[in-house]
């Protein structure tokens, strides 16, 4: 298994990463090395096999929905790089 | 002036001390305190000098009331993963470097209700990702007993904190041997909790589904008494199971006789160093001597593809988790771009190191449409023939035995151009995070003057059987009493 460098862009464009042309050639070729060796689970047969999303399968966690006090705006508007009127604040979405 | 106070001692010791009257625990902070600044292992991202102090005061009136508790007074360093609003929690990232939490993680809130007394926030690996501490933003940490070598990772700094006596016990996470693989190379104690069984609230998520909170110390006892505060259900973290937390302490008098131990064949094949070898089959031979029945017909076939199955789903996890770095809510923000897209891309650039890109890519491609049933839908499916194999096996036994570490704590620089080799050191300790079972790492050796560790597991919740054995082996041996000379 090989990654080329043009689909190493398409991930970083998904994982919303900006590499250098330096990055995208080192990630191809240490993606490519890692996914080799992730061929040894082609030969495991897991047919009718369930996936395993969390160890102890537990369902349906549920608490009182009692009132408490919420986290402060203002603490929480103090790390925002941009804040704006009690809200963040972000550059426009729409040109 | 800090007074003269002995530091090299368990926390049960600084406990009886503290009572007694000794001394206080503002003057043991103090000396904690002078003792860490003293040195260039790079083991500490914050020192939480002011809070600790004022900690300390509190301590002493448990102290003079008589309500202290076994960790009131004790100075304990943590993980800087753990979310705490007294001072800045980093992750070891630059895109954090400046964060401020607004909320405490539950296994803090519990501490400080204990009365232990937050000292340090630790160096790790950048948001826990990594298996040397050389991923941290800033820098590596070294292993104490020699300068030039790893201390190992994630939680590097937590167990070189209690490995160069600068505290007793401390807080690491543990998402596929981060806190008993720098245990091993540190030559402590460390222990990763069943999966659920320690609050995850208010952790810096990586791999969700993976890891838990534990506990370094140098015994079994102090081990014990920290998992006995942090353990239990939290309704702010939906996978804490409901299951009494025992008295971990319980059946420290009981030995070894009658333990039934299987020994993995998967564990000791190729890439084994033999020093390493020798000395888990010396630990081996005592616990049947001491009536532990061993077995070393036990199979686990499926093991070994731990390793894909868990480089696949940590970074899927992470690469999902990591998406919150956006630089809107808080952390390192790139203001200057042309567009939101192009903003929040330089600012991931910038701030995230190169394993973590490497993370995030690895799970944004094994989670993208066309390669998820190949590689997650794969992995979550080989997970479960781990965990059955597991299953079946604490059938038979009460314990596995095994190495931590194929090898012990290799050299700086040396795998970090070669990311593969450096996951090939976490082979025995990522089964049981797949499986969720509990499992310790203690010191039963040297090799080159280097730590060796001895990883014991149990059934999932059955911690207690863990520390029993520990607690039983470091009474017959010395191992956990040795220390680095610098």
């Amino acid at each position: 298994m090989s990654l080329s460098n043009e689909e190493i862009k398409q991930i970083a464009l998904l994982a919303r990463l900006n590499l250098s042309e330096l990055e995208v050639q080192q990630l191809s070729n240490q993606l490519s090395v890692i996914l080799d060796n992730f061929k040894i689970l082609e030969e495991i047969d897991t047919s009718n096999v369930n996936p395993t999303a969390q160890t102890f399968e537990l369902e349906n966690v549920d608490r009182l929905d009692e009132i408490s006090t919420p986290i402060d705006r203002e603490l929480t508007l103090e790390g925002a790089p941009r804040s704006q009127d009690g809200y963040f604040r972000v550059r426009g979405v729409l040109e | 002036m800090s007074k003269n106070i002995e530091l090299n001692v368990f926390a049960h010791q600084h406990s009886k001390l503290l009572n007694e009257r000794a001394y206080s625990a503002v003057e043991l902070v103090e000396a904690t305190l002078q003792n860490l600044k003293d040195h260039e292992l790079n083991a500490y991202i914050t020192v939480t000098e002011s809070l600790a102090l004022k900690q300390a005061e509190l301590a002493d009136e448990r102290i003079k009331l008589g309500t202290a508790g076994p960790l009131t007074g004790i100075p304990i360093a943590i993980k800087d993963l753990l979310s705490t609003v007294d001072n800045i929690t980093t992750a070891g990232s630059k895109i954090l470097e400046n964060y401020r939490p607004v909320f405490d993680c539950t296994v803090v809130e519990r501490l400080q209700n204990a009365g232990a007394i937050i000292v340090a926030k630790t160096n790790l690996d950048e948001f826990a990702m990594g298996s040397s501490n050389e991923h941290s933003a800033f820098g590596p940490v070294k292993n104490p007993w020699n300068y030039q070598k790893v201390s190992g990772g994630s939680s590097g700094g937590s167990a070189v904190a209690v490995a160069n006596r600068d505290v007793s016990i401390s807080l690491g996470t543990d998402t596929g041997g981060s806190i008993r693989q720098p245990a091993a190379f540190c030559g402590i104690t460390g222990l990763k909790p069943t999966y659920g069984r320690v609050s995850r609230y208010g952790v810096i998520a990586f791999g969700s589904s993976l890891e838990q909170v534990g506990p370094f110390g140098r015994d079994a006892t102090d081990i014990a008494n920290v998992l006995q505060i942090i353990a239990g259900i939290d309704v702010r973290d939906s996978t804490t199971v409901k299951i009494p937390v025992p008295d971990y302490q319980e059946d420290f008098d009981k030995g070894l006789a009658g333990l039934r131990i299987g020994v993995p064949a998967q564990f000791f094949q190729d890439g084994l160093d033999n020093d390493v070898r020798l000395a888990v089959e010396n630990a081996i031979e005592l616990f049947e001597n001491e009536g532990a029945i061993i077995d070393r017909s036990l199979q686990l076939p499926t093991s070994p593809a731990s390793l894909p199955v868990y480089y696949i789903i940590a970074p899927s996890e992470a690469s999902a988790n990591l998406a919150r770095y956006d630089g809107v809510k808080y952390g390192f923000s790139f203001l200057e771009g042309k567009s939101v897209d192009e903003e929040m891309s330089l600012t991931r650039s910038i701030g995230f190191g190169q394993e973590v890109k490497r993370r995030i890519m690895l799970g944004t491609y094994a989670l993208s449409a066309g390669y998820y049933d190949a590689y997650y839908l794969k992995a979550q499916k080989v997970r479960t023939l781990i965990r059955k194999e597991f299953e079946r096996a604490f059938q038979t036994y009460d314990l596995l035995l095994t190495p931590t570490t194929p090898t012990v704590a290799f050299g700086l620089g040396e795998k970090i151009e070669d990311p593969y080799s450096m996951y090939l050191n976490d082979l025995y300790t990522l089964p049981v995070n797949i499986s969720g079972n509990p499992a310790i790492s203690m010191p039963c050796g040297f090799s080159n003057e280097l730590p060796i560790g001895l990883q014991l597991i149990a059934k999932p919740f059955d911690e207690k059987t863990l520390l029993r054995a520990t607690h039983a082996y470091q009474t017959l041996t010395d191992w956990h009493m040795e220390q680095p000379q610098n």
